[in-house]
């Protein structure tokens, strides 16, 4: 199959009218997803049978949660293509992630925290997958701090782009690290969150944020990269004709 | 309890699940209000530089 | 050249650098040194709680000793130009960053290796336990070294330096600690630690086949 119809997306004005044509439409949708998952997650999921209303936190902690090692994985899979293809658009794609990634896992441990205090007792306990997402916030941190390290941003891309692929690898090691000492430092008691088998009246809310959330990162990722591409392809007219026409 | 009441307490658990919602509300909309500023702000700085006149410094 | 000998080059030339700066080389050593003898000051002396902690501890001085260490491993040749060349001129990177990670270890993780062995009993340890510890150290001071290498490659003269290395690679590193604490933590109990040594030295193996790729990107990325 012929791939050369796709060489014209790599060039960044085409990317930012792509932005600008779909941003609107995932805006639209990640709001009516999150109204609808709201609606089936606050009202019409019935009460948790142990843990009475303080279960509906997890319509937005799981999402949350998942939605931090996906765009992980995103980062570093643009990370790669950026280090093996040199492409411009996949280092925006790499920076861009991080900040969404990172915001994602920040918003998992609080309400998971928040949601541990009802359940558990405390705002924190050594928990496997507690401990692994606030690992994961400090990966992020990581990227972040090097993609504003380098005074050159494609430069800051591709060694953010490094760093997370060195982080991927770990990852999986890390998680499994983390499961095994949390096994030996408490019980196998009550250290994870429950996974019984989830009725489906709660389960459908909860795919249905999981779909908001992942439809409003694609809308962000896409607001985000503008900025990138702008940055990128400063010098180009197509970029001042742009400004001219915003005006100052 | 009227309606609205027992929705908002939430069976006791009102305020756990009232500031994760609204944590993720914060979250959320500052991660498209942020960019979206951000990119007006970079139009606006390119757009006072072409006024000034042409500048083709290299590095990004 | 074979590989050997370019990994031996480099890691001579880390030598000779190491016997004219004598102090510099010395400052893991102190600092390890240093870091193990806070814990006495802010925990006290009661014997109980010492031993208990005494792996732990050596373990965690000895992560850092290695975090920030490794600042200067790249730093003397990207100052003086000679990293450019290297890069430039088509030097086997992927070696390099090989040998950089052994001398590393030599001058950095060995020396902890040694020293653990007073300062973990000054805290108290077990006698019985310095096997585990020494064997636990030894396996994931080559891991450190071997990461910490192209963490350090990734992060030469950056505004930041030392502390962002080690924010960087403190999070990579927290597999490593937890087998080798927890090696000995069951040792203590009578536990078998074949399997916690078996996986650090998986580790090892792992990073020893990708991490000088990572230092031979990184160095490029940096040098380009």
């Amino acid at each position: 199959m012929n791939f050369a119809f796709l060489h014209k997306y790599a060039a960044l004005m085409h990317c930012y009218r792509l932005s600008r044509a779909l941003t609107p439409w995932l805006a639209g949708a990640s709001v009516l997803l999150f109204a609808w998952g709201l609606v089936g997650g606050l009202l019409l999921a019935p009460a948790d049978y142990q843990q009475g209303d303080s279960f509906r936190i997890m319509y937005v902690h799981v999402p949350a949660a998942w939605m931090s090692m996906f765009v992980y994985m995103a980062m570093a899979v643009a990370g790669g293509v950026a280090l093996i293809w040199k492409l411009k658009i996949a280092e925006i794609v790499s920076r861009a992630c991080a900040p969404l990634g990172a915001s994602f896992t920040f918003l998992a441990l609080v309400t998971g925290s928040i949601w541990g205090k009802p359940m558990w007792g405390t705002w924190w306990v050594w928990d496997a997958r507690l401990t692994s997402e606030l690992i994961l916030l400090f990966l992020y941190l990581g990227v972040i701090a090097l993609h504003g390290a380098l005074d050159d941003r494609r430069a800051g891309a591709r060694a953010g782009a490094v760093l997370a692929l060195i982080g991927v690898v770990n990852i999986p090691i890390i998680h499994y690290s983390v499961e095994w000492w949390s096994t030996l430092h408490q019980g196998s008691t009550v250290t994870k969150f429950a996974k019984p088998s989830i009725h489906i009246d709660m389960l459908i809310p909860l795919l249905v944020m999981i779909s908001a959330f992942q439809c409003y990162f694609a809308w962000t990722l896409l607001v985000r990269m503008r900025s990138e591409i702008l940055a990128y392809d400063r010098n180009a007219s197509w970029v001042r004709e742009l400004s001219r026409e915003h005006g100052a | 309890m009227s309606g609205l009441e027992a929705f908002l307490h939430m069976g006791g658990y009102g305020a756990y699940v009232w500031s994760s919602y609204g944590l993720a509300a914060v979250v959320l909309i500052v991660n498209v209000v942020l960019p979206r500023r951000a990119e007006r702000a970079t139009l606006r700085r390119l757009a006072r530089r072409e006024a000034l006149g042409e500048s083709h410094d290299t590095t990004s | 050249m074979k590989p050997f000998t370019i990994i031996a080059a480099v890691v001579r030339r880390e030598m000779l650098r190491a016997v004219r700066n004598q102090a510099e080389a010395l400052y893991p050593l102190l600092f390890f040194a240093l870091c193990v003898l806070m814990f006495p000051f802010a925990l006290g002396t009661d014997s109980a709680l010492l031993s208990r902690v005494a792996a732990g501890v050596v373990w965690v001085a000895a992560l850092l000793a290695s975090a920030l260490s490794l600042e200067s491993l790249f730093r003397a040749d990207y100052a003086d130009g000679t990293l450019e060349v290297l890069v430039v001129g088509g030097a086997s990177l992927p070696l390099l960053g090989l040998g950089k990670a052994v001398a590393h270890w030599l001058l950095s993780g060995l020396p902890v290796l040694l020293l653990s062995i007073p300062l973990g009993l000054s805290l108290e340890l077990q006698p019985a336990l310095l096997g585990t510890l020494l064997a636990t150290l030894a396996l994931g001071g080559v891991c450190m070294s071997l990461i910490g290498a192209a963490i350090s490659a990734l992060t030469v003269g950056l505004r930041g330096g030392g502390l962002l290395l080690a924010m960087l690679i403190l999070p990579l590193y927290i597999p490593v600690l937890i087998f080798g604490a927890s090696a000995t933590a069951n040792a203590a109990l009578g536990l078998p630690v074949a399997g916690e040594l078996y996986f650090l030295a998986g580790l090892v193996v792992l990073a020893l086949t990708l991490t000088p790729w990572a230092t031979a990107a990184a160095l490029r990325i940096r040098m380009s």
